[in-house]
């Protein structure tokens, strides 16, 4: 059976000398003849009357993928789509945090009282876990159900493969693959679904560029740390009536620095360690669709919102109990909290940021989401101020963003730990489950080490660059 | 008195695929609904997206119909079959090697034509096909009208016209997949002219020994015109008996 098998492939061979080499194109010409034999038998158009639906995409078309209305319609729409994010998130995230943190916390921890559960363990599971979980809820959830129906609207709508064929010759000079531009939106709603997108690119180099890169897309976890920050470094700055307008364009300002970031970094990957010319590819612009609003509710909920809610839920709860137990262990009469700000600090200030920051990044490693809150509880140990808070290693946030910028003011920040702090959350570490997907994809340790460290290292030189600056001209 | 038009007789099985009794390709070029299909066959809710290329893997999903139980598997969306991109490999190995017992392929009503260039590949590999002819009101919003009896007249194949965004022609697809897997309805699918460049005796003479050698293959003529073309792929699994194998694992099966 085997020889002959082998006989027939010999025998292919031969054949193929006498047929010829082009027989491939041949074939595929013969297809396409009969394709087009084929429809122009079945199909027929009707184009007399009314302008068709067809003439209405090349208009939108037109406009919306222009080399000079392209772009700034691409931006005002992000613009409008974080503007409805941040206004609309604000009061159901407040509802959530006075049910789940303000009434359900203390009734919790009055129960395991009851139950004579040891300080430790009430501490650790309530203080700790229980309310960074809240906090991830009442934080995340709003604004997270706001974005993904808006963002999948855009999706089911066909305006990504528009972003696409916008950024296509950016990312294209740049040497990167212009599909990268759409991994990148992806990236805006979650990184480690931005990652798993990059699968859409063939070639393994230009994938490890989308990969290494879309940590720059600012995700969803790192808004509320924006928006926080911007609201009191930032909105402070100018009128009231405008605060609203200049927070929201502030953290535009950080997501499109975040673009050019990804930009950068793939130009210089691109010219040195993964080197290579950019492939093309094909990119087809769908006829624009009229977006089915229920299906969109739907996915963008259960596939998005809830699949990413349940990932910090996960990551949260333990980093809670690390969180009261740093801040509650003590070694020598200090907390290993206090002693980690202690030792961390000359270090931070170089780069215009403090201890209690950095110990919060390596905190909340596990979701981005628990930033803030880390930060405020961090803070207040660090201070020893009684009377706000609820005490030692428990997290909190306070609704107003006043009482917050009053903590921080007190805790030695300016204007300058603001933005720096808004960069270094652009440029930063993904978030662990970022990373272990990063590892799932690429399968290699050294590109997760380097799609994990190049942030970080990127962060810390904008940072000292920033405060530099800043010193220069204060 | 036509009991299977009807959707009640759908039961949508999600991701259950213990004992199926039959397999399901779902082909198609890039962006024209086959996952929507697929969808709304399954009762999963796999991510669709209005742009090409979202579906990079295949995915599985299961339905029962009429006492049967369908295997159905959504492959990435390709232009073609021949040449050699990760997707395109993976809808061609499943379509070649996993033996589906009906392949359908999606395609959009309104780009009839290029279509039909991936449609004419898949028939000549696989003898049991459908044409879903989606998109169908979309084709309506732009005033095109597809004869689809006619069409189905050419191909050899039935020929079902759906919006599957909408959930029309979802009835008639499924009452097509069962007569097909049944053998209620025959194809007997259009192959495109490659009596070309004197090439027919060639082919002939392979293809003879194609079929001493795999009397069950459906498709000798596909494998010898590959084999011609110096396709590693096939040779390979000519070599090793891979393609003939899968058969004799079925039959005992």
């Amino acid at each position: 059976m085997k020889n002959e098998r082998e006989l027939i492939i010999e025998e292919a061979e031969k054949l193929r000398w006498e047929v010829g080499d082009n027989l491939h194109d041949s074939l595929l010409e013969s297809i396409y003849k009969s394709a087009e034999e084929i429809s122009r038998k079945v199909v027929s158009r009707n184009d007399a009357g009314k302008i068709s639906r067809k003439n209405i995409d090349h208009l939108i078309d037109k406009i919306v993928t222009n080399k000079w209305t392209g772009l700034p319609i691409m931006f005002l729409l992000l613009a409008a789509v974080f503007w409805i994010t941040i206004v609309g998130a604000n009061y159901p995230s407040s509802f959530l945090a006075k049910v789940l943190v303000d009434t359900l916390h203390p009734l919790m921890k009055d129960l395991f009282v009851s139950l004579s559960s040891p300080e430790w363990l009430t501490g650790a599971l309530i203080d700790g876990g229980y309310l960074a979980v809240a906090w991830v809820v009442s934080v995340m959830l709003p604004p997270m159900a706001i974005f993904f129906p808006l963002f999948t609207l855009l999706e089911d709508f066909g305006y990504l493969p528009r972003v696409a064929f916008n950024m296509d010759g950016i990312y294209k000079r740049v040497g990167a693959h212009g599909k990268q531009a759409l991994t990148m939106s992806m990236g805006f709603g979650c990184n480690a679904a931005g990652v798993i997108a990059a699968r859409i690119i063939d070639s393994p180099r230009e994938r490890l560029v989308a990969i290494i890169t879309n940590n720059f897309s600012l995700c969803n976890g790192r808004w509320p740390t924006q928006i926080l920050i911007a609201s009191i470094f930032i909105g402070n700055l100018v009128p009231p009536y405008l605060a609203g307008i200049a927070s929201a364009g502030a953290v535009v300002s950080i997501a499109v620095l975040g673009v050019v970031f990804s930009l950068i970094v793939s130009w210089g990957l691109t010219r040195t360690v993964l080197k290579g010319e950019p492939s093309a590819f094909s990119l087809e612009l769908p006829p624009y669709r009229p977006p089915r609003i229920l299906q969109i509710l739907y996915t963008s909920l259960i596939d998005r919102t809830i699949f990413v809610l349940w990932r910090a839920i996960v990551f949260a709860f333990p980093a809670g109990i690390v969180i009261w137990s740093v801040a509650n262990i003590n070694v020598g009469g200090i907390s290993i909290a206090e002693h980690f700000i202690d030792w961390a600090n000359p270090y931070a200030m170089l780069i215009g940021l403090n201890g209690v920051i950095i110990l919060a990044y390596i905190i909340a490693i596990p979701a981005n989401e628990i930033v803030i809150p880390t930060i405020l509880m961090l803070t207040v140990l660090s201070l020893k101020i009684s009377g706000i808070g609820a005490g030692a290693g428990v997290m909190f946030e306070m609704d107003n963003p006043a009482d917050v910028a009053q903590l921080l003011k007190l805790g030695g920040w300016t204007a300058l730990t603001g933005i720096n702090l808004m960069l270094f959350s652009l440029l930063h570490n993904p978030c662990s489950t970022t990373i272990y997907t990063i590892y799932k994809e690429t399968k290699s340790i050294k590109w997760t080490l380097v799609a994990t460290l190049l942030p970080i290292v990127l962060g810390i030189l904008v940072c000292y660059a920033t405060t530099q600056l800043w010193y220069l001209f204060t | 008195m036509n009991t299977t038009h009807d959707l009640k007789n759908l039961v949508k099985l999600g991701i259950d695929m213990t004992n199926v009794d039959f397999i399901v390709a779902l082909a198609g070029n890039p962006n024209t609904g086959k996952s929507t299909v697929f969808n709304s066959l399954t009762g999963l809710q796999q991510h669709t997206g209005n742009w090409p290329g979202k579906t990079v893997t295949r995915t599985e999903g299961a339905f029962s119909y009429l006492g049967h139980k369908y295997k159905i598997v959504d492959l990435p969306g390709t232009y073609s079959l021949l040449s050699t991109s990760t997707d395109e490999e993976i809808a061609r190995d499943f379509i070649l090697f996993g033996k589906p017992d009906v392949t359908i392929i999606v395609a959009d009503a309104t780009r009839l034509e290029r279509n039909l260039n991936l449609t004419l590949q898949v028939l000549e590999i696989t003898d049991r096909a459908i044409l879903c002819l989606n998109l169908i009101d979309e084709a309506r919003r732009h005033n095109i009208t597809v004869d689809h009896v006619k069409l189905s007249e050419i191909l050899g194949i039935p020929v079902v016209p759906t919006a599957a965004r909408q959930k029309e022609g979802i009835p008639e697809l499924l009452e097509t997949i069962h007569k097909v897997v049944t053998g209620e309805t025959k194809c007997n699918p259009y192959r495109v002219n490659t009596n070309f460049r004197d090439i027919a005796p060639a082919v002939e003479k392979l293809e003879s020994k194609i079929k001493v050698l795999f009397p069950e293959l459906p498709n000798t003529r596909w494998i010898a015109l590959r084999l011609l073309e110096g396709d590693q792929k096939i040779i390979d699994a000519v070599r090793s008996g891979e393609i003939g194998k899968l058969i004799f694992e079925e039959m005992e099966g």
